[in-house]
């Protein structure tokens, strides 16, 4: 039984509920006591993140800047520059590994690998389907707003590391950027967690599951979650570092920021990071405000779109579209913005992101409350 | 280095205590960081240099440290024929190429005191006007990448590129055209040419439109430029500012229009300064909208000229060029306005040799960036960055 569910794999097949059964059926594939089936749900998200992350993001970083200003953009390396970013990574590989003489050599080299681990740790949590989460932590939204804050280390210690007075300045801005981002972002998240009324991120999921759709997403769900929904977009722009609040790696002002003295290898791992936190932080704001894994189609009458796209493996393509989706936004941000400058960046968290963030988490309260 | 310690000082706070003992409180940061902006930072525009002392983010002072693009320019002109002058003078302002050319072209044939075509002077005006709408192009785009947008910057090049095309088909080369000569040019305009004009400025209208929307009209970058690096009018006349600087500064000074050449005086233009309504008069948002309303004056200048120019029956673009060059002994100085500012050269000859004994040139950039010590006191490290590219240098008239 377990083979044969393994050889339906076919396109026509995947279209109808069909792969709900398969997925299901490959959930209790066991071979000699070895949960297989899981560890081949398990291995569809992490293969996901190296391949994206390693290659698709900064191929579609390329591409979408290219699109939107009138170029081509990679196009000599496979066919339409598929292959490029594998030719980058080549190059960077073979690279000369520099530290330079007056540089902290420990924190230099610590310091790419604590941002690269920071931004990774929370993956842990995101539940890429039902069937498949890292560790289901019962805190695991707290964890997840919390491990982002190890990366400031991460950046602090290569800013301070370098010896640059460029990467210094990046790195304190940095810091005092992501620290001052992290309490509007937090407090808007609280307010998805108090709809639900978990912290569990695979509960959260669980709960906007529904026959309508998008019509559970707690986005569509309270008149008032389209306030903390922007907060937390808007803070989650700052807290990765992306344009327009892209100051500290500002590169018309600080030529690079904190990694202005890295090249190689580690250079790619600090890029490697930082799309990490992109969908990371894109896969948060689709668990909490958009549901996740939840298919976002109705049913309609006969018509069970609902019923069909939802499954284990739908629901990693679903949770997958969505990081894409706000990254392809976060993308389209990034090169139609000009830059804030730091005190304006500080203005905005704490003059404007932080009241909203206050007005939204007493609105929200009152409406879990007060209607049913 | 009195500024210096001035600025110490002012970090110590002297507090009364109840008991009326003084106390000496230190803020928290005491010393200077002395910082290296450039010559090698993406936002210096090329090899300038800023010795910056710094206070945290904010600037105490800011020194250009010039020279790292010298190249002899005014001791090479002592050394070859008044023709060969010319293409050294492309290499000033890079960018604007055929304003350089035309300002030295007007020197040495206001030394000779001879006449020119009208075809040839039409011709000069539409060549100039292009090369200054694609100069203002690089200094906008560039500015946006300054404050960190970068798709305008891209979006300017599609359109400069139009340009820098015609300008080649014109002259043979895209950016160092040698084509404006002493008392002619190097060839007439290829037959097609001013039709492509024609289609260029129509093609152009909505790209400055769009251009607008995208960059001009941002919230951000209007908070950015609002208000940042204000110079009085008074002090900018003191510094001897020109071009867009000191028009952003209010003050209504183009030399088209206060010391005409060429066929100037027959063209219907305005020079633009701003209001003080969408921007701080003097600040960095004005002389970007100096600069953005000046391309679409351009455009109504060449298509003037356009409507204007006599025939190319029987024309020779070489028939008023001298045999030979050697103008009488004396001085001159001929001055044109260049998308900078003003480009002037003074040339002095002594009869007999065919080479200037003297030729000095007056960099508008020079001039503009020397204010950039009064500028920068006080601003953080970002407005730095957007007061220098407001200033729109080109280091190779900086340092010539």
């Amino acid at each position: 039984m377990t083979l044969t569910a393994l050889s339906q794999f076919s396109l026509p097949f995947l279209m109808g509920s069909g792969l709900n059964v398969w997925s299901e059926t490959l959930v209790g594939f066991n071979v000699w006591g070895l949960p297989l089936g899981l560890i081949i749900l398990a291995a569809i998200p992490l293969v996901f993140i190296a391949l994206y992350s390693l290659t698709y993001g900064v191929y579609g970083e390329r591409k979408i800047s290219a699109f939107m200003q009138d170029r081509l953009g990679p196009m000599d390396v496979g066919k339409w520059g598929i292959l490029q970013t594998i030719a980058d990574i080549l190059k960077l590989i073979q690279k000369e590994d520099i530290v330079p003489t007056s540089a902290d050599k420990f924190l230099f080299v610590i310091g790419p690998g604590i941002l690269f681990v920071a931004s990774f740790l929370a993956y842990a949590v995101l539940p890429f389907s039902s069937a498949f989460i890292g560790a289901n932590l019962n805190v695991g939204l707290y964890y997840a707003i919390g491990i982002v804050a190890l990366e400031v280390v991460g950046i602090l210690a290569a800013g301070w590391g370098s010896n640059n007075k460029w990467a210094l300045y990046g790195a304190v801005r940095s810091v005092a950027q992501i620290v001052s981002y992290e309490i509007p972002a937090a407090i808007a998240l609280l307010c998805g967690a108090m709809m639900a009324g978990t912290l569990d991120m695979q509960q959260i999921s669980i709960l906007q599951s529904g026959e309508y759709g998008f019509a559970h997403f707690y986005l569509f769900q309270s008149p008032i979650a389209w306030l903390p929904f922007l907060i937390y977009f808007i803070a989650s722009l700052a807290e990765v570092n992306r344009a327009p609040f892209d100051i500290p790696e500002a590169e018309s002002e600080l030529v690079a920021g904190y990694f202005t003295e890295y090249s190689g290898m580690k250079f790619a791992v600090i890029f490697l990071a930082e799309y990490g936190s992109m969908f990371m932080v894109s896969a948060i704001i689709s668990v909490v405000f958009l549901g996740g894994w939840n298919s976002p189609l109705p049913n309609i009458g006969s018509l069970a779109l609902n019923t069909w796209t939802n499954g284990p493996v739908w629901g990693a393509f679903w949770m997958i579209m969505k990081g894409f989706f706000f990254i392809f936004v976060q993308m389209w941000l990034r090169w139609t913005l000009p830059r804030l400058r730091v005190d304006q960046l500080m203005y905005l968290c704490w003059k404007v992101l932080t009241p909203f963030a206050f007005i939204s988490f007493v609105l929200t309260a009152i409406w879990e409350i007060y209607v049913p | 280095m009195q500024e210096l310690d001035t600025a110490r000082q002012a970090s110590v706070r002297v507090n009364r205590k109840s008991d009326n003992r003084v106390v000496i409180e230190k803020d928290l940061m005491t010393e200077q960081m002395v910082l290296a902006m450039g010559p090698q930072h993406p936002s210096t525009h090329g090899v300038l240099k800023l010795e910056c002392f710094t206070d945290g983010e904010v600037i105490t002072e800011a020194i250009p440290c010039l020279g790292y693009l010298h190249r002899c320019f005014e001791k090479t002109c002592e050394r070859v024929d008044y023709p060969a002058v010319v293409p050294y003078t492309d290499r000033l302002d890079y960018l604007a190429a055929m304003n350089s050319e035309f300002a030295y072209a007007i020197a040495v044939e206001k030394l000779l005191d001879i006449e020119i075509p009208r075809r040839v002077e039409f011709i000069r005006v539409i060549v100039a006007e292009l090369n200054r709408i694609a100069s203002h192009l690089v200094a906008i785009g560039t500015y946006g990448i300054d404050l960190g947008a970068f798709t305008p910057f891209l979006f300017c090049f599609r359109d400069r590129e139009i340009i820098l095309g015609l300008l080649e088909w014109a002259s043979g080369a895209r950016m160092l055209y040698n084509y404006i000569w002493i008392g002619g040019l190097a060839y007439d305009v290829p037959s097609d040419f001013l039709k492509r004009v024609k289609e260029f400025v129509a093609y152009f209208r909505p790209k400055a439109v769009e251009l607008c929307n995208l960059l001009t009209e941002n919230e951000i970058f209007v908070k950015r430029t609002w208000g940042i690096g204000i110079m009085p009018a008074d002090v900018a006349i003191n510094y001897g500012w020109s071009g867009p600087m000191l028009r952003g500064s209010g003050v209504q000074w183009d030399l088209r229009r206060n010391d005409p050449y060429s066929i100037y005086p027959e063209l219907d233009f305005k020079v633009p300064v701003p209001d003080g309504k969408s921007s701080v008069v003097g600040d960095c948002l004005s002389r970007h909208l100096v600069r953005a309303y000046e391309m679409d004056e351009s455009l109504k200048i060449i298509e003037q000229c356009l409507d204007k120019i006599p025939s190319s029956e029987g024309f020779n673009s070489r028939s008023a060029i001298p045999k030979r060059i050697r103008p009488k002994a004396g001085e001159v100085y001929g001055r044109a306005e260049n998308p900078r500012g003003e480009l002037g050269f003074y040339i002095e000859s002594d009869g007999k040799s065919t080479k200037p004994i003297r030729c000095k040139a007056r960099s508008s950039c020079f001039v503009n960036l020397s204010a950039m010590k009064d500028m920068s006191k006080g601003q953080l490290i970002p407005d730095l960055v957007a007061i220098i590219g407001s200033i729109d240098i080109v280091l190779g008239e900086v340092d010539r």
